[in-house]
């Protein structure tokens, strides 16, 4: 049992802390912002350098063979400086496609380019009536000749706008939510038949509208078998989730470090706010709302290669429940404690929380994830026979 | 980074979880299941198994009968025995007055009373609070005066528990009237039965009696129970509960509520149906469950950074275990009473033992509002959660 980074982890960590330091204070980041792509190409490349964009990926393919902890790790720091470039869609999702369950021909063809940050990708799934639902898709994928034509469309699809690929999940047979004949495709975003309606999420991160109409895509484009996607959506979702954790660990810290600071310095009647009871204990409850998702957040990180998929997907949605629980609480008192300043888009605090409420809503909000855990049957099982 | 224990501690659990399966009294065990309070010879008899295993006070220094285990061995222990589940070791002996005396108790005391808490052939309760000192417990007013080889103990202690059954109280007195407050008091030893004391039983919203008042009227006790020096004894006090957070997430009790709580709500209908499918119900228990094992999280990195601690001061994170573990077992109780409907409302009084009455609706009913009422002393108890509040806020955020 040990909760404590490695050496290696370590300077990881402190060197996508150093670069971020560096180049992403709040005016450079407000800059980011408001620049037509909304996420700087620049900074792209120096992750790129820095070797984070193929962080899970083989050495063969261009990466550096990182494990869970070490997408926690620079997820965490991602939270922190609230990065716009798209790193989970790429390198988690649409990368993690191609990483878990991509041929060789297909690993070769994307993973180095995007270790080098040549392309990005994104993942096209949700649709209008889905909601949550992972098998929930109606956007079809007809056999012809000897790959698939798409018709459908997608929303939400982060960084579905700028993406160079997007993997679009289309179902083949059955019924529009049957768990069976869900199929994956790897699409070029230039693809005849794709158009796309781009725009800025809440939270200032890029997504896109997808339409597919008629999109021809050949066989060596389609990710596993094809009608049998659905347990390979639920472990990338899964990746994606802690992922996710990892990164809301660092907005929910800064959170509540930001009021902490706020509290020691800003001073009515005379004292420091901070000397009040009152705003003291809403803080230490800030406090333990995120120290209770870091820990969760450690248990998904460990979970997430977890063969069990029962298993894995329990501990994932009890995970997304806590996340998404203290996003609310750590994000909502934020805001009070900070007063009106808080409400302003001049501090990092109003940004910080409303990537936290992005936070919740994706892949899922708490009380989905929490209906989900109660339908797997939850953690204990019922003691035997009342004595 | 790594959650999982290593072979040996693996084995240690297997080991310790061999050992309470087998050795729980089954009486003692369907108690703790069924939420009934257990007497006296329940908690000493189960001591005195504890003690044969060697196994009666693992956090001593190992002289005096401590096991010598890691803080993850420490863990696994607790986690164990409350899963099994077994009593909780009572902790005025052996965490509370035990570690004062093993510290910082002469040679005497050390070796006349730590062997008999081991093995409760003293059964001790603890004179801290007081009518006027609560939350501020350097307030407190009981006086001891020096009259040649004799202290002269005159005051009121108050939530004495299990009082009734005690033989030897640790009391907190003033000793010194100039000093600042904390400054002025010291930490003596009183045999229960020296002329003077009296013990009145209180009784609580559950309907139980299991804490008292304990007054001092001219207590005449020898001036040699005084343990280490005088007027050091808040430092003695502050030692004592840092000890006493020591596994006060009760996460283990908490997992084995919930496996109850699962089978009752199997049992219990509601619209026809057990209360298990109840969306609403089911998303109750399932919040829960989501907050402890995010607790049992939050515990093992305590636990993992203490076992990496060189100085002997507790972590101010345990303060959020305490916060969290007993909002957690408070809304268990919650869920507990819920769950049978109706039914929570017959009052079946458990200090009238030996009833012949049948129990209204199903016999597990009974006792689970009374636990209700009975749990929000956990809130209360040990630094109020607003206490542990203000701790966190000075000792981790620097308010």
């Amino acid at each position: 049992m040990d909760f404590e980074f490695s050496e290696e982890q370590q300077l990881l960590k402190d060197s996508i802390e150093g670069l971020l330091g560096d180049k992403y204070g709040f005016e450079q980041r407000k800059k980011i912002l408001e620049s037509a792509d909304g996420w700087s190409r620049e900074i792209w490349k120096q992750f790129a350098e820095l070797g984070i964009l193929g962080l899970p990926f083989a050495e063969e393919h261009g990466g550096i063979g990182g494990g869970p902890v070490e997408t926690m790790i620079v997820m965490e720091t991602i939270g922190k400086a609230l990065v716009l470039e798209p790193y989970l869609p790429t390198v988690v999702l649409a990368g993690g496609f191609i990483r878990h369950f991509g041929t060789d021909a297909q690993k070769n063809k994307y993973l180095p380019q995007i270790a080098e940050g040549k392309i990005t990708g994104a993942f096209a799934h949700t649709e209008r009536q889905s909601r949550y639902d992972l098998f929930d898709v109606k956007t079809t994928a007809k056999a012809s000749g000897n790959g698939f034509t798409l018709d459908g469309a997608k929303s939400v699809v982060l960084n579905g706008d700028q993406a160079d690929f997007i993997i679009v999940t289309a179902r083949i047979s059955g019924n529009p939510r049957d768990k069976d004949g869900l199929g994956l495709f790897i699409v070029d975003a230039k693809a005849n038949g794709v158009s796309r309606r781009g725009y800025r999420t809440v939270d200032g991160l890029t997504a896109a509208e997808i339409q597919l109409s008629g999109v021809k895509v050949e066989a060596d484009a389609v990710i596993g078998k094809p009608g049998t996607a659905y347990p390979l959506i639920e472990q990338i979702v899964d990746d994606g989730i802690a992922a996710l954790c990892g990164e809301a660990v660092g907005v929910f810290s800064s959170l509540t470090e930001s009021t902490t600071d706020y509290l020691r310095t800003r001073k009515q009647f005379g004292v420091n706010i901070g000397s009040f009871q009152v705003l003291q204990h809403r803080n230490v409850e800030m406090l333990i709302a995120a120290e209770q998702a870091k820990s969760m957040t450690f248990l998904a990180t460990m979970m997430v290669n977890e063969t069990n998929a029962v298993e894995r997907r329990k501990t994932m949605a009890a995970a997304k429940t806590q996340i998404g629980r203290s996003a609310q609480f750590v994000g909502e008192q934020a805001i009070q404690l900070h007063g009106g300043i808080g409400m302003t888009m001049e501090l990092k605090v109003g940004h910080w929380f409303k990537r936290a409420t992005a936070i919740d809503i994706q892949f899922g909000d708490a009380d989905y994830h929490l209906e989900q855990f109660g339908n797997m049957g939850g953690f204990e099982t019922a003691a035997q026979g009342k004595e | 980074m790594d959650l999982n224990f290593t072979k040996e501690e693996n084995a240690f659990r297997d080991e310790v979880r061999d050992f309470f399966r087998k050795n729980v009294p089954a009486d003692t065990k369907k108690k703790l299941i069924e939420g009934r309070k257990l007497d006296k010879a329940d908690i000493v008899n189960w001591q005195r198994i504890l003690n044969k295993k060697g196994w009666a006070v693992p956090n001593w220094p190992k002289e005096y009968g401590g096991t010598g285990w890691t803080a993850v061995q420490k863990y696994i222990f607790l986690e164990e025995l409350q899963r099994a589940p077994a009593p909780d070791p009572l902790p005025f002996g052996v965490s509370m007055v035990g570690p004062v005396i093993a510290a910082f108790g002469n040679e005497q005391q050390k070796k006349h009373f730590l062997p008999r808490i081991a093995n409760i052939d003293d059964w001790w309760c603890q004179g801290f609070s007081e009518p006027g000192a609560g939350s501020d417990l350097a307030g407190l007013s009981t006086k001891a005066v020096r009259e040649g080889d004799h202290w002269i103990i005159n005051g009121q202690k108050t939530w004495t528990t299990l009082a009734q059954y005690a033989d030897w109280i640790f009391v907190l007195a003033r000793t010194d009237f100039k000093a600042k407050k904390q400054e002025g008091i010291s930490f003596i030893l009183c045999d229960m039965k020296t002329p003077g004391i009296t013990v009145r039983p209180i009784q609580l919203i559950d309907g139980g009696k299991e804490v008292n008042e304990v007054f001092f009227d001219n207590v005449k006790v020898p001036y040699e129970n005084l343990v280490g020096q005088e007027n050091r004894g808040w430092d003695y006090a502050k030692f004592l509960l840092g000890n006493e957070r020591t596994g006060i997430a009760r996460v283990g009790i908490s997992k084995e509520r919930i496996r109850r709580l699962k089978e009752l709500a199997k049992l219990e209908l509601s619209g026809g149906k057990p209360m298990m499918e109840d969306p609403r119900f089911r998303a109750k228990i399932s919040q829960i469950e989501v907050e402890l094992k995010a607790l049992e999280m939050t515990q093992m990195r305590v636990v993992a950074a203490e076992g990496k601690r060189r100085d002997n001061k507790p972590d101010p994170a345990s303060s959020i275990l305490k916060i969290k573990g007993s909002e957690i077992q408070q809304t268990i109780t919650d869920l507990l009473m819920e769950v049978v409907g109706p039914f929570a409302l017959p009052f079946a009084d458990e200090d009238d033992a030996g009833s012949n009455e049948l129990p209204v609706g199903p016999d597990y009913a009974g006792p689970l509002a009374p636990n209700y009422f009975n749990y929000r002393k956990v809130s209360i108890y040990g630094g109020s959660n607003e206490i542990q509040k203000n701790i966190i806020a000075k000792a981790i955020l620097g308010l």
